[in-house]
């Protein structure tokens, strides 16, 4: 039996890798990176998978090996008596780690640029997330928040391709995760807290933006769409929403 | 002499002496409230297996609802969800996923390890009557009985048990108007929680002491077998990490029953009511949670990391390799585990300033897990393996942990995070290490053990059938899981279909559901093999796998004070295929044979 289980082992690293390999061929992969540091992450996450698949499948295979070799039915032998050996046991840590280091510095730029240096402009848009939707905010043509003129719309943004455009995140009532799978962007939504993201998006089309946090039993339906457009289209969108809205508005009535 | 169960004949002829009837007052000090760590072990097993298949089913609802959405579940369809026409609602979605993980995390994988093979195993193993303090012993055990019946009744008060994640994130979880589902369900799902962590506590104090104060002459520390030292670090690690969860639960508790607002900031309203007096901070909930959360993660995996170390040094006759490393590796683990916990919040809105040093730590913590990996290799490299069930489950911990360990590297990586946190990706990393890994270890340990449990072997051919059945469904299940979240696909979703993005992914879906109902089905095949064997399997001797530790060298079941002699320990627990004896094993208690101390420093 000892052939028939040494087998069932090795199954793991061929079919293993066989999926990793066919899945994509079909679609089921990452899906289309249509920003400007989405390669960064991609580039890591094929990096990690080479990195892993190359250990997995050693460690598999040695496993099935000496499984198939040292099955006590079918090989004569005695055990080896040995309790180990300390030079392999320095190898095996001193390798490893060399490996695993390199593999934390090799993505702290990464990290930096999609996180950390945030460029210094103000927001495009404001997103607040509630239950169970994504209420958007633009600063409308005096390019200010909090003014009158302030545009407002409902799980339908609309961003401006080939430029940096900030974000701030903020959340009304519970935790919600403002995710855009095609843009490699995910942050949560705080309530009481303002968190800026930025992303130049390199390509037009509509994409889905997921909520990605638990946020109550609604969580499921909590489904946006960011339409990227170039700049003309944009600020066209930009003006006719700005006419619906004065539209609709009341009056207006002295400031105070 | 007290008794232990089942098919001790001591027991019965004791009984028997005694008259006919047993008092009342004897059977429940016996087989009920006993001070017995045998007795206690085995009520923590059942306990916990019964709350396995609770978890269980519960999950294969969420699976049902991932591969037919919104469609009438066959058979218990109209039993649970009559007013909805049989389909699962998104309420009860967000409940069953919820309590899937906490009943599998908190009633199943922690008790089951610490409290039922530790309690077992630990006084055994290291020559000791019992436990040092049976009555804490005791109460470690009864105190999980508030628990059980918090979570029981949260199912059935209105709006059905918690719904806000396993995690329990405030606000959500502390404001009555974010998730009116689950409204004192949420409450109970606190209390379970603290009971859980009283019964931790009780018992973590108890390992640590008896492990240090009991151990037979000669059981040196480092004599010990693996499986004691994964249950001694693993008790440090919960006494050091569990105030630090009952404090915020109790918090958590605060907030949502007299007011407070630690968790809830200034100004919040929700569903239209105003909520909590402000000031809180949400991610203070997740500090403190995951202070707790992440070494309970090495909590629910240490101690079967050191069963399967014994399981494959006994089945690959040949001493452990790197006895030593493996030790320094659990409790380099251990150490590292209470620096890395802000990896679970890279997206929370934590700087990410504090994301990068969480990032070094936590890839740094993958190198004790593949010294552990590369040693338990080398265990089985020249060996003379024997294919026994429980050493099938112990070499499928280590090709599935390999999986869960490499997997977790990709989460490590915090611009890799951005895009998998909170997809499937995470759902197969912890599956491939808390199912793949520590499951498969505690049914490892189960055919393992289960002759000295009962004095009754189990089916060794259906115990190889239901590790066949369960190792390939178990993959099937949760290695498309990897595919799924390098596609985005998240998790908690009751319909994950409504995006396009997410559409191609129904099928593979529907596969991993009719994997999972197979990996289920399996599990009665455990469960009958348990039943059967406890009332009619062979009687074993007292050391039926021919292994060295000390639990072998009492009798099978073994009576109240374990021992029928004083062991004294000669050497460690890992001497297979020594060349002084002419066995292949040479059990610790055995006296030194010339030339011994010789070898001892070779
Ligand atoms: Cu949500
Ligand atoms: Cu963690």
């Amino acid at each position: 039996m000892g052939k028939v289980w040494s087998l069932l082992f090795l199954m793991v690293p061929v079919l293993g890798v066989g999926v990793f390999l066919v899945a994509p061929a079909y679609g089921h992969w990452l899906p289309k990176d249509v920003s400007a540091h989405g390669h960064m992450i991609d580039h890591l996450f094929n990096f990690i998978l080479w990195l892993t698949g190359g250990v997995f499948v050693a460690t598999e295979i040695a496993l099935f090996w000496f499984m198939w070799k040292y099955d006590a039915k079918r090989n004569p032998q005695a055990a080896k008596f040995t309790h180990g050996s300390h030079n392999v046991e320095v190898a095996w840590t001193l390798l490893p780690a060399a490996t695993l280091l390199f593999i934390a510095i090799y993505q702290m730029n990464a990290w930096a640029q999609v996180k950390i240096f945030k460029p210094d402009m103000p927001a495009t848009v404001e997103v607040t997330a509630r239950q169970f939707e994504w209420r958007i905010r633009y600063p409308g043509p005096d390019g200010k928040f909090d003014t009158r003129d302030d545009l407002f719309t409902v799980n339908d943004m609309h961003l401006p391709v080939g430029e940096t455009v900030l974000i701030d995140l903020k959340s009304a009532d519970v935790l919600h995760s403002f995710f855009l799978p095609h843009m490699r962007m995910k942050q949560d939504a705080v309530p009481g807290s303002k968190i800026p993201m930025w992303v130049k998006i390199k390509e037009e089309g509509m994409y889905d933006l997921v909520c990605a946090e638990l946020c109550g039993w609604g969580h499921y339906k909590m489904k946006g769409r960011v339409t990227a457009q170039s700049r003309e289209d944009f600020d066209q969108w930009l003006a006719q929403l700005q006419a619906e809205q004065e539209r609709t508005q009341e009056p207006e009535k002295p400031e105070e | 002499m007290a008794a232990i169960p089942h098919a001790h004949d001591d027991a019965h002829a004791h009984a028997h002496e005694h008259g006919r009837e047993m008092s009342l007052g004897k059977f429940l000090t016996t087989y009920v409230f006993s001070f017995d760590h045998k007795v206690i072990g085995l009520q923590f097993l059942f306990s916990t297996l019964i709350w396995f298949s609770v978890g269980g089913l519960l999950a294969l609802g969420v699976r049902w609802q991932l591969a037919w959405p919104w469609t009438k579940m066959p058979i218990v369809g109209d039993l649970f969800f009559s007013s909805t026409g049989g389909q699962i609602s998104p309420e009860f979605y967000t409940m069953l996923f919820t309590m899937h993980a906490s009943i599998m995390i908190f009633f199943v994988i922690i008790p089951i390890l610490a409290g039922a093979f530790g309690n077992f195993l630990i006084p055994l193993m290291i020559g000791a009557e019992d436990m040092a303090f049976p009555v804490l012993n005791m109460m470690s055990y009864w105190f999980m009985w508030p628990a059980f019946l918090c979570m029981i009744a949260s199912f059935f008060v209105e709006g059905g048990a918690s719904a806000a994640g396993w995690t329990g994130y405030p606000p959500l979880s502390s404001v009555h108007s974010a998730a009116p589902a689950s409204h004192t369900g949420q409450t109970l799902w606190v209390m379970g929680l603290i009971f859980v962590g009283v019964s931790s506590m009780m018992g973590s104090v108890n390992y640590m002491t008896t492990i240090i104060q009991m151990r037979a002459p000669g059981m040196t520390m480092f004599r010990m077998p693996m499986t004691i030292w994964g249950m001694f670090i693993t008790a440090i690690l919960q006494a050091f990490a569990l105030p630090v969860l009952t404090a915020a639960l109790f918090m958590q508790l605060m907030d949502r029953t007299i007011g407070t607002s630690y968790f809830i900031p200034e100004g919040l309203i929700v569903n239209g009511a105003p909520a909590g007096s402000g000031g809180g901070q949400p991610l203070l909930w997740q500090h403190l949670f995951w202070f707790y959360s992440h070494p309970a993660v090495y909590i629910m995996i240490l101690p079967a990391m050191g069963m399967v170390s014994d399981m494959i040094s006994t089945f690959a006759r040949k001493p452990l390799f790197g006895y030593k490393p493996m030790i320094y590796s659990i409790a380099g683990i251990a150490g590292l585990g209470f620096i890395v916990w802000g990896h679970h919040m890279f997206m929370s809105g934590m700087s990410p300033w504090l994301g990068t040093t969480f990032m070094v730590s936590t890839i740094m913590i993958a190198l004790p897990s593949a010294i552990k990996v590369f040693n338990w290799l080398a265990t089985i490299w020249a060996a003379r393996i024997q294919y026994t069930t429980a050493m099938l489950f112990a070499l499928s911990f280590v090709s599935l942990f390999i999986i869960g360990g490499l997997s977790g590297i990709f989460m490590a990586a915090t611009p890799v995070d951005i895009f998998i946190h909170d997809t499937y990706f995470i759902v197969a990393h912890i599956h491939y290490v808390l199912f793949g890994g520590s499951a498969m270890g505690i049914f490892g340990g189960i055919y393992f053990w289960f002759p000295k449990m009962f004095g009754r072997m189990m089916n060794e051919f259906w115990g190889k059938v239901h590790f066949f059945l369960t190792f390939i469904f178990f993959n099937g299940t949760f290695y498309p899981m990897h595919i799924l979240g390098a596609a985005g696909f998240p998790r908690r979703l009751a319909d994950p279909y409504h995006y396009e993005t997410f559409q191609h992914l129904l099928p593979m879906n529907q596969f991993i559901t009719v994997c999972a109902i197979g990996m289920g089905a399996s599990q009665i095949i455990l469960a009958a093999n348990m039943i059967y064997s406890l009332l009619k399997g062979p009687k074993c001797g007292r050391n039926p796998w021919h292994a060295n530790s000390l639990e072998w060298t009492a009798p099978s079941p073994p009576g109240h004070g374990n021992f029928d002699f004083q062991p004294v320990v000669y050497r460690g627990p890992y001497e297979y295929a020594s060349p002084l004896v002419d066995d292949d094993y040479f059990p610790q208690t055995r006296p030194p044979v010339e030339g011994e101390d010789k070898l001892a420093h070779h």
